[in-house]
């Protein structure tokens, strides 16, 4: 979380800024980016230990709400250490040249209820792509707003572990992306 | 009669198990020095499912073995060595069910589930936790180890019972030769 040390001021900023009704940052140590591959038929989960995050959700404003995502590709958490040297190297997500991937939303839906969903660009090494993340809303004893989130990516879109690693019998080509986000209670 | 060898299902049973525990352990020692490769992946989740077959072939032959139980020592055989083989012979099958479970939990630490075959998801016994993983495996390494050595210890003293005491012991766990002509 040292990552964010810096960023805490800025999302303190934003914050204030924004003093607007329901204006809110992200409670980070309470929030995860986690996800799920299947390899050789077993789940692998996994997860990104270091990303930052730019959300302003306004659930009766959903056309200046926004939600940014910049997720640090090297500090992903997998099953063992040899793995997670190997998916930094060009095959996979190739760290040095791109070390970010970025998520940007661009339109919120009201589904009724506790859903919406978020519109976005996900960019992944080099590529950008439109996905769309269905998202719950609900408030957890400390009133703060949790937002819960699952989506599916091709791996193989992304050129994520090609030549060899292409084989979707060993590395499943969907990726399960689950995101939880925790928004503290508007002042 | 029955007392003197083993039934064919235990015959069947006891070789089975040789043949898996050798593939097993060969694969294991194998794949571990692999770079990472599509291959390595292939293998580990063979090791993993051949571990568990080890695992059910022997629950299997210990509640065979209840309903048939093992022909009883050969009388010429010294006290020392009867105990000395029912011990050996209970570590072969604690360590049958010890490995594979250690390699189960182990798999479980490193947050990769086991699915056995492809097809059976077993359920995660533990959390993941890579500092657990890391001791885990030693465990299931030195449980190997140990099996190695038990199983050496198991086939010479097979073997000298055949070639040098020239008796029955091992002909009644083998599949062809019956008895020794002559014997």
């Amino acid at each position: 979380m040292r990552l964010f040390r810096p960023f805490i001021p800025s999302l303190a900023m934003m914050l204030l800024a924004s003093s607007g009704a329901g204006a809110q940052g992200i409670l980070i140590d309470k929030s995860e980016i986690r996800f799920l591959s299947r390899q050789m038929g077993a789940n692998v989960e996994g997860r990104f230990r270091k990303w930052k995050a730019n959300v302003d959700f306004r659930p009766k404003d959903l056309a200046h709400s926004r939600a940014e995502f910049t997720i640090d590709l090297s500090s992903i958490d997998l099953a063992s250490e040899e793995s997670e040297t190997e998916i930094k190297r060009p095959r996979w997500f190739d760290t040095g040249k791109f070390p970010v991937a970025t998520f940007q939303s661009t339109t919120m839906r009201d589904l009724g209820g506790d859903r919406y969903e978020i519109a976005g660009t996900l960019t992944l090494k080099g590529t950008s792509r439109d996905e769309t993340i269905p998202v719950e809303v609900k408030k957890d004893a400390a009133g703060n707003s949790v937002a819960t989130g699952e989506f599916t990516i091709k791996r193989l879109e992304f050129k994520i572990g090609d030549g060899q690693w292409a084989d979707p019998t060993v590395v499943a080509d969907e990726v399960v992306v689950r995101v939880r986000m925790v928004l503290p209670r508007a002042a | 009669m029955t007392q003197t060898r083993y039934t064919r299902t235990a015959v069947a049973l006891h070789w089975l198990s040789a043949l898996l525990i050798f593939c097993g352990f060969s694969l294991g020692l194998f794949m571990t020095g692999l770079e990472f490769s599509p291959a390595k992946f292939r293998y580990y989740a063979w090791h993993k499912w051949l571990g568990i077959t080890v695992f059910i072939v022997a629950a299997l032959r210990l509640a065979w073995r209840a309903g048939h139980p093992a022909p009883i020592p050969l009388a010429t055989t010294p006290a020392w060595q009867v105990r000395a083989s029912h011990l050996s012979h209970a570590l072969l099958y604690g360590l049958m069910l010890a490995i594979p479970l250690s390699g189960w939990v182990y798999s479980s630490a490193t947050g990769v589930s086991v699915v056995y075959l492809g097809l059976v998801p077993l359920p995660d016994l533990i959390p993941k936790d890579r500092e657990n993983a890391k001791v885990l495996l030693l465990v299931h390494q030195t449980l190997n180890f140990t099996l190695a050595i038990v199983v050496v210890t198991h086939v010479v003293a097979a073997l000298k019972r055949h070639f040098i005491d020239r008796d029955t012991v091992l002909a009644r766990m083998l599949p062809v030769l019956r008895t020794r002509p002559g014997s």
